[in-house]
């Protein structure tokens, strides 16, 4: 066992930290009005942000993992990692369409056509283009296959009609990844192809959806005869669940050590709040042997995320795949997160309660109510139950409804 | 970066897992826990001079084999899983680790290459009747005599102690109170003045047992370092004591999945199996969660206490509480899961039960490692 990341991901460390020590404005935050940065994605319209973004384009600092040959830096899985945790360090902001350049990105560099590659590739990367994700549906969430959209193949062209939610970044997005019925007479599972759909058109309606926190971040998106050009297609025609499936596990491992990171400073913090905040007696609540053993369990997970994250790391490196742990893992941080949060509000009491004008909140709010949509997101915590227990463990699954 | 055994080390748990289906297996461990000394000489011979096992963490000097404390963890954790009944915690990562820490030059040259062959059963003699894991649990006391130390009190709770042949005994100089005046001494399980006594157990896979102390005489040179200076040695035996139990932790729990697991696959109710139903699915899902972070929990300790670094102290107690939790949480879940069936006595459900029961209250339970950690965090 040894936790040494070796050489080449240490000068690639070095290289970056001293790129960004000259590079990066420790006062972004002047020029960027989010709360928290890290629950929205909006930032991403932001001049200084788009600016910011370019200027790692241009350094290099940008698909540090993706092959030269599309504009990446082609270093291995353990520099993008580094990459995450300097960025994390330097306290950087989000420069990056994460669904972008972690699930469409890597798609098309698996599966897509050249002149996909030529044309999709670069805008990812240099940001010039931003990407949105239609997979959910109203009636199709964690039942994702039974999903409705239906792309009609019209002379050159794709023709789009159906709904998708939560659609995260709907309203700026210049594409959308969507997954559409292109056979309605196969099972359901294959007859969907994986489109890339242009969202600047007459033919898309985007509405907002306004969230537990009050801010609009997801979208309903409405396609009534959408277009798209018919070699739009990823994989192949009829081919889109496997597309998509193979890809959705894409590049989980590049953040999975920066995340225990970031749940640690978040917990430094609820540490200082629990030293500061009068409990019972007028004593500290840290002195309150409930409020010690809830931090120490807190402290606990923390831990094992770390420590978890270098195991996956080992697998990842060794097999090119964190394999299904990424439904373990998944639902052990959500379901902490969402526990941590609230101890967070608990330990704050009514200070913690009080917001600013338009429902303004703070980060540690912000991360409160966001924590709600973790355990629902990417795959609800009890289906990520169902695919540890069917795909980890091999118990069988529930019979179909006959 | 690698967090994960090297090959020889998977080979070496792989080797300790088919010996121990061959000679832990159900039967041996049923027939072990009715006897008196609950082991087995034969096979524990075997441990010692075929596997080396006992050997892993002592130093070539001292005639063992020099690894280190991955090596030992990966085997913890296979005789967990078989609950193997046998003096391996109690000689090498209680009174063997109590040596490496604490003893003299002298001492390890003595003692330490019989524990490492297996051929001397030592013990620590540690815990008295008010069951505290702390300095002030240290009530028996120790008083010069000339070259001698006179030992008295009531050490409880002490496992194999009945069947040990060397003491790790703590004492502490009378007047003295908490961390202050606490000594260690080796003392010779057949001094004159010692009563031994086996306790019965709720485990019965474990034997503990109740050690009197009778004006027993030892020799000044059986003093493990200076007198009444044992506190801080003593606080790192424990630590490296919690990183080999929570290593056993996780192979117990994961027996215990892997035991609801093959059941769920198999019991039909309402014409199917009951894994196919999200009631036990998801019941065997946590498990597994826990089993897995477990590991990581033990893993990292285990490295921790390899390294010897400062990270040792917060990760041991980290992984006690989270690993004892999880063995319990598992053990209970197995009957459960196993339905009637696993409340009976014939059904190794149980065996699991009360071993993860007796290690999760050995070295000290959850709440109490956590608070632990809380200290040792700063809080």
């Amino acid at each position: 066992m040894d936790f040494d990341y070796g050489e080449q991901a240490e000068a690639f460390r070095h290289e970056l930290r001293a790129w960004l020590a000259t590079n990066l404005d420790p006062g972004w935050r002047d020029h960027v009005d989010v709360v928290d940065s890290e629950a929205s994605e909006d930032i991403l319209t932001n001049e200084w942000i788009k600016e910011w973004s370019r200027k790692l384009y241009e350094a290099g600092f940008k698909g540090i993992h993706w092959p030269a040959e599309y504009g990446g830096r082609g270093l291995s899985l353990l520099e993008q990692i580094v990459y995450a945790e300097e960025m994390f360090r330097a306290d950087a902001p989000p420069a990056g369409n994460f669904l972008a350049e972690t699930l469409v990105g890597p798609t098309i560099i698996h599966y897509g056509s050249d002149e996909q590659k030529k044309r999709f590739l670069d805008p990812i990367l240099s940001g010039e283009e931003l990407w949105c994700q239609g997979f959910s549906e109203p009636d199709a969430g964690s039942d994702l296959a039974s999903l409705k959209t239906r792309a009609v193949l019209d002379g050159d062209e794709w023709v789009i009609t159906g709904q998708k939610v939560w659609t995260s970044l709907g309203h700026i997005a210049d594409y959308c990844f969507l997954l559409a019925r292109t056979d309605p007479d196969a099972p359901k599972h294959k007859g969907i192809s994986y489109l890339l759909v242009p969202m600047k058109q007459a033919g898309v309606t985007v509405r907002p959806l306004t969230q537990i926190s009050r801010i609009a971040e997801f979208n309903e998106v409405f396609f009534d005869e959408a277009h798209c050009p018919a070699e739009n297609v990823v994989g192949g025609v009829n081919n889109g669940w496997k597309v998509a499936m193979t890809t959705l596990g894409f590049e989980r491992g590049s953040s999975v050590t920066t995340q225990a990171l970031r749940f640690r400073r978040e917990l430094e913090a609820f540490i200082e709040i629990a030293k500061s905040t009068a409990g019972a007696g007028g004593r500290p609540k840290s002195e309150d042997p409930l409020v010690r053993q809830e931090l120490a369990k807190a402290y606990t997970a923390v831990h094992i995320m770390k420590a978890q994250a270098y195991r996956s790391l080992t697998a990842l490196i060794e097999k090119g795949d964190p394999g299904p742990a990424g439904s373990v893992n998944k639902i052990f941080w959500s379901e902490y997160h969402r526990w941590v949060t609230e101890l967070g509000m608990s330990l704050r009491g009514f200070e913690g309660q009080v917001i600013g004008p338009d429902y303004a909140l703070d980060a540690e709010q912000v991360a409160y109510l966001f924590a709600k949509s973790e355990t629902i997101w990417g795959g609800t915590a009890e289906i990520q139950r169902n695919i540890v227990g069917e795909r980890i463990l091999g118990l069988p699954k529930e019979p179909k409804p006959q | 970066m690698n967090f994960a055994f090297t090959e020889e080390q998977e080979e070496l748990r792989k080797g300790a897992r088919s010996f121990l289906e061959n000679y832990s297996a159900s039967e041996q461990v049923r027939a072990l826990m009715e006897t008196d000394t609950g082991y087995d000489p034969d096979i524990w011979g075997r441990i010692g001079a075929e596997l080396g096992w006992p050997s892993l963490i002592v130093p070539e000097e001292y005639g063992g084999s020099g690894f280190t404390y991955v090596e030992l963890i990966a085997v913890m954790e296979e005789m967990g899983r078989a609950l193997l009944c046998a003096p391996f915690f109690s000689s090498v990562c209680l009174a063997g680790n109590a040596l490496l820490v604490a003893g003299t030059e002298d001492q390890k040259q003595e003692h330490l290459p019989g524990i490492a062959s297996g051929e001397t059963i030592a013990t620590l003699a540690y815990t008295e009747q008010n069951g505290r894991w702390d300095a002030d649990g240290v009530t028996a006391t120790a008083k010069k005599d000339g070259s001698d130390y006179v030992l008295n009190g009531t050490k409880t709770y002490v496992i194999d102690g009945h069947t040990a042949d060397l003491l790790v005994v703590a004492a502490r100089a009378e007047g003295t109170a908490a961390a202050d005046g606490v000594s260690l001494f080796v003392v010779d399980a057949g001094s004159a003045g010692i009563e031994r006594r086996k306790l019965n157990t709720m485990d019965m896979t474990r034997k503990q047992a109740e050690v009197k102390l009778s004006d027993v005489r030892v020799p000044a040179a059986n003093l493990m370092g200076n007198e009444g200076e044992a506190w801080d040695s003593m606080v790192k035996v424990l630590d490296l004591a919690a990183v080999a139990l929570a290593a056993e932790q996780v192979g117990g729990a994961q027996k215990c999945l892997d035991m609801s697991v093959e059941y769920a696959k198999v019991r039909v109710q309402f014409g199917r199996p009951i894994g196919s139903f999200q009631a036990i699915k998801h019941k065997c899902a946590d498990m597994l969660l826990e089993v897995e972070s477990a590991r990581s929990a033990s893993y990292y300790a285990g490295w921790a206490a390899a390294e010897d670094n400062e990270e040792l102290p917060v990760v041991a107690p980290l992984a006690k509480a989270y690993c004892s939790d999880t063995y319990f949480h598992c053990a209970a879940e197995n009957i459960q899961i196993h339905g009637g069936i696993g409340f009976t006595w014939e059904h190794d459900c149980h065996l699991y039960f009360k071993r993860a029961k007796s290690t999760e209250i050995y070295l000290g339970d959850a709440t109490y490692h956590r608070e632990l950690l809380a200290q040792r965090i700063g809080l």
